[in-house]
This record gives structure tokens, C-alpha cells and sequence, in this order.
């Protein structure tokens, strides 16, 4: 039910409601993306036909550096906190 | 750009908990981090650290109550479109599912999603059509955008929409199990972000991260969980920073609210837990099936269902025993022939644990 399938956004329809997803295995299939401010070349996760949060691509690129990061200096947890 | 599988990282992680020689009980709710734990076989993995994993309410076809089922079979049987989820059409009810009474003729649609659903309204519109709107926060805001852009009005759902942090609440309180940590489910997260759990660590002095879905999530997950304990400073976390952010979706949110409101619904193996359902606000009552067909339901009103005879899912749901620890498990209940609801969802344990083991 939860799952949400990473996707790059390859083409927005003219209504501007729904776009073209490419989940970069061959499938391009058409989301809703009413609930995200997106455009042309964004990755977005999509949870039953709707685009639900544009991911962070650098943050993404980061995030194996940041997990190396905390196991060298296990008492540094500040950079994960986040509420 | 988003394979998070670095071998050499995941064992360095393993061995580092190891050495802490610790003895914890960890609960996650969602079915897609089951499917990780399991696929990867990353449960017994920390089970060898001393960490136990499980699974906990994290299942919406699963959490469900035999109620709502038997109010979706009534509304099929009285000629009306049901649609919903494939999962959920599996699900046996008292006597029937949702699956037997379409072979009898009648009219159960599978849909995708919500939209699925309006569409064939539009197309039928000399007939009912009623969608079984289930799921936690991640899938409500697309309930609540549907409803928000006018359907047709021969369409209208059955709220059985769930909120996460108080079922947290209500597993705590009743105090089943005593929990060191909670892994708070990645896509829910990514709608509402990391505030509404805030109360969990703060009143409760539990741990809590929010973690995403590759075998690495997971495994940072729990490292930041032993490091809070062994830090002792409780507090909520978020692993899943490339698709979580602290405020979550706004403008998911705000759809949410504008189109729901909380209300106080039971779960599938558990009490009512207050403020944890959703149903459409009034001036969307014309969309609301419990209001609409009141008549039709009427005769379920005061009824209460139990559960299918023998069946532990609500145990499973609460955390308290493993599925193998039910006796249908692999026998009386397979995915082909499911007794509970854990065994029909391809997010519930039951159905992961059958998947990936070798009882086929």
C-alpha cells in the first residue's frame, strides 16, 4: 500500500495536472502531480498514480558519505536530527 | 541514483551493533519495510545482534476491521459498483470475500487507484459507484484530491483511512510488549514529515528514525536507534533525507485536512484507538457511502464481527507473536487460500514471511 516508486519526470501534459514518469526500466506511465511543484528532469516518488514528493537528488548522492561520516564519529549525530 | 547497496558499508554496520552486545525489540509499520527485512534477510541478521525487529500494526489491508469488509460486501450485493485495491478484494469476510461474490455476479472492480475509480463513475453514470478508500497518510491525500475535484456524484467512498502516530500511542499504552525503538515508516513520512512523532520520544523516552527502503536504510536505521539508546537521548531521526523533509508534504497535508476529519475507529486486533480514522468532513457528505447508503448498511449498525475462527493476525498486528508462531501458518492459511488478512496483502507479514520462505 505504501509502497512509492521512484520515477524522472520526462514530459508535463498540457492541463499541467498529470505528467509523463520514467521509471527507468522501460515503463513510462502517466502521474498526477497535483500535490508536488515539479518539472522536466525531476525525480519524483509515485504512490498509486500520484507523484507524492520530488526526491532530493543531492541529498540522495549524500546520503552513503553522511552513513560513513556517522560511523567514523559515532558521538556527531546532529546532521540526522531533524525534529 | 538511488542503489543504496554497498556491501563493505552494510557489514561494517553489522559489526559494529555486534560488538555493542545488545538485546532490543525494535517495531516497524509498514509492510514495505517487512518486505526489505525479509527479502534481504536482514531480520535475522539482527536477530544474530541481539535486535528483534517485528512488524506491528504497518499493514492497511491488514488493520481493516471484518466490519468495513462486511459493509463493502453489503453494498456489492445490494447492485452497487465496489471497487478497491486488488489486496483488498482477497480479504475474507464472515462468510464470503469480495473476490467470491463478484464470481457470483456481482460488480467488484480492481483499480490501481482512486482515480481508476472516478473515471469509471464518469463512465457508468446510471450507476453507483463506491470506492473502499483504504490506507495510511500516504495514500489518504489522493482520496482527499479526488473528492476535493468534484467527481461525479453517482461516486462515493467508504472511509476506512488510518492515521499512524496513534496506533503508535495505542501500542505503547497497552503495554503488550516494551519496545526500545520504533522505525517509523518512510513513504507515510515523506506526507507528514518528522513532527508528529515528536510526542512518541518525548512522553515515552522512545527512539525513533525514519528510515527508507534499500537494505542500507534499514540497517543505518537501526544503528541510529542502538546510538540513541546507548546515548540515551531518545528522540525522532531521519534517515530517509532524500525524500522525507521535516515539514513533510504541505500541500498534501492541506488536502488532507480539508477534506477529512479525525475520528475514533477500530483496527483490526485492536480497541477503538481515538483520533486515529478519517472521515469526510460534512459539506463532503455526498461522497460519503456510510452517509449515503445509510439505509442499506443499517443492518450492520449495532453488529460487531469477529475475527475468522483461529486466526492470529491480530496478535501479528500487535506485535506479540511472529507469523510462523500462528498454527494455520503454511497450512490452513497460504496466500492462495488466506484465512486472515495477514496472509493476503502483499504488505502483510504472514504473506512476506510465505514469500520468501520455503514453504511453497
Amino acid at each position: 500500500m505504501c509502497l512509492a516508486i521512484p520515477g524522472k519526470i520526462v514530459e508535463m501534459d498540457s492541463t499541467k495536472d498529470h505528467a509523463t514518469v520514467d521509471y527507468g526500466d522501460g515503463t513510462k506511465r502517466k502521474a498526477n502531480i497535483t500535490l508536488v511543484e515539479v518539472k522536466i528532469g525531476d525525480y519524483v516518488l509515485v504512490h498509486a498514480g500520484f507523484a507524492i514528493q520530488v526526491l532530493d537528488e543531492k541529498e540522495a548522492q549524500e546520503t552513503l558519505e553522511l552513513f560513513r561520516e556517522m560511523l567514523s564519529s559515532e558521538e556527531d549525530d546532529s546532521v540526522f536530527t531533524s525534529g | 541514483m538511488f542503489s543504496l547497496r554497498d556491501k563493505q558499508l552494510a557489514s561494517e554496520i553489522v559489526s559494529k551493533i555486534k560488538k555493542l552486545d545488545v538485546n532490543l525489540k525494535f517495531m516497524h509499520v509498514c509492510g514495505t519495510h517487512q518486505d526489505t527485512l525479509v527479502k534481504h534477510g536482514l531480520d535475522s541478521l539482527f536477530s544474530k545482534c541481539g535486535i528483534q525487529v517485528i512488524q506491528g500494526p504497518g499493514c492497511p489491508v491488514c488493520v481493516t476491521t471484518p466490519k468495513e469488509i462486511e459493509e463493502m460486501l453489503l453494498l456489492a450485493r445490494k447492485g452497487k459498483v465496489v471497487t478497491t485495491f486488488g489486496d483488498m478484494i482477497q480479504v475474507p469476510g464472515q462468510n464470503d470475500s469480495l473476490q467470491n461474490i463478484k464470481a457470483e455476479g456481482s460488480d467488484v472492480r480492481t483499480v490501481y487507484g482512486i482515480e481508476d475509480a472516478v473515471q469509471i463513475a464518469k463512465e457508468n453514470k446510471n450507476k453507483d459507484v463506491v470506492f473502499m478508500s483504504i490506507g495510511f497518510e500516504t495514500t489518504t491525500p489522493m482520496a482527499a484530491a479526488a473528492i476535493f475535484n468534484d467527481p461525479p456524484k453517482n461516486f462515493s467512498i467508504l472511509s476506512c483511512h488510518r492515521v499512524v502516530p496513534p496506533a503508535l500511542k495505542a501500542i505503547i499504552e497497552m503495554g503488550e510488549l516494551k519496545l526500545n525503538g520504533i522505525i517509523e515508516p518512510g513513504h507515510v513520512s515523506t506526507i507528514i514529515g518528522s513532527k508528529p512523532y515528536e510526542f512518541i520520544s518525548k512522553d515515552y523516552n522512545i527512539p525513533q528514525v525514519i528510515a527508507g527502503f534499500e537494505p542500507l536504510d534499514l540497517l543505518m536505521g537501526v544503528w541510529m536507534l542502538v546510538q540513541q539508546i546507548e546515548n540515551d537521548n531518545p528522540k525522532i531521526e531521519n534517515e530517509y533525507l532524500r525524500a522525507v523533509k521535516e515539514e513533510g508534504n504541505v500541500k498534501a497535508q492541506q488536502v488532507i485536512e480539508d477534506v477529512f476529519e479525525p475520528c475514533d475507529v477500530k483496527w483490526r486486533g485492536f480497541p477503538v484507538i481515538s483520533g486515529s480514522g478519517l472521515k469526510l468532513r460534512d459539506k463532503f457528505e455526498e461522497y460519503d457511502a456510510r452517509k449515503k447508503y445509510e439505509r442499506d448498511l443499517g443492518e450492520l449498525k449495532d453488529e460487531e464481527f469477529p475475527e475468522p475462527k483461529g486466526c492470529r493476525c491480530g496478535e501479528v498486528l500487535r506485535g506479540l507473536i511472529s507469523s510462523k508462531e500462528c498454527p494455520l501458518f503454511g497450512n490452513k492459511c497460504v496466500p492462495n487460500n488466506p484465512v486472515g488478512p495477514c496472509m493476503v496483502s502483499t504488505e502483510g507479514s504472514c504473506n512476506i514471511e510465505y514469500r520468501y520462505s520455503n514453504k511453497k
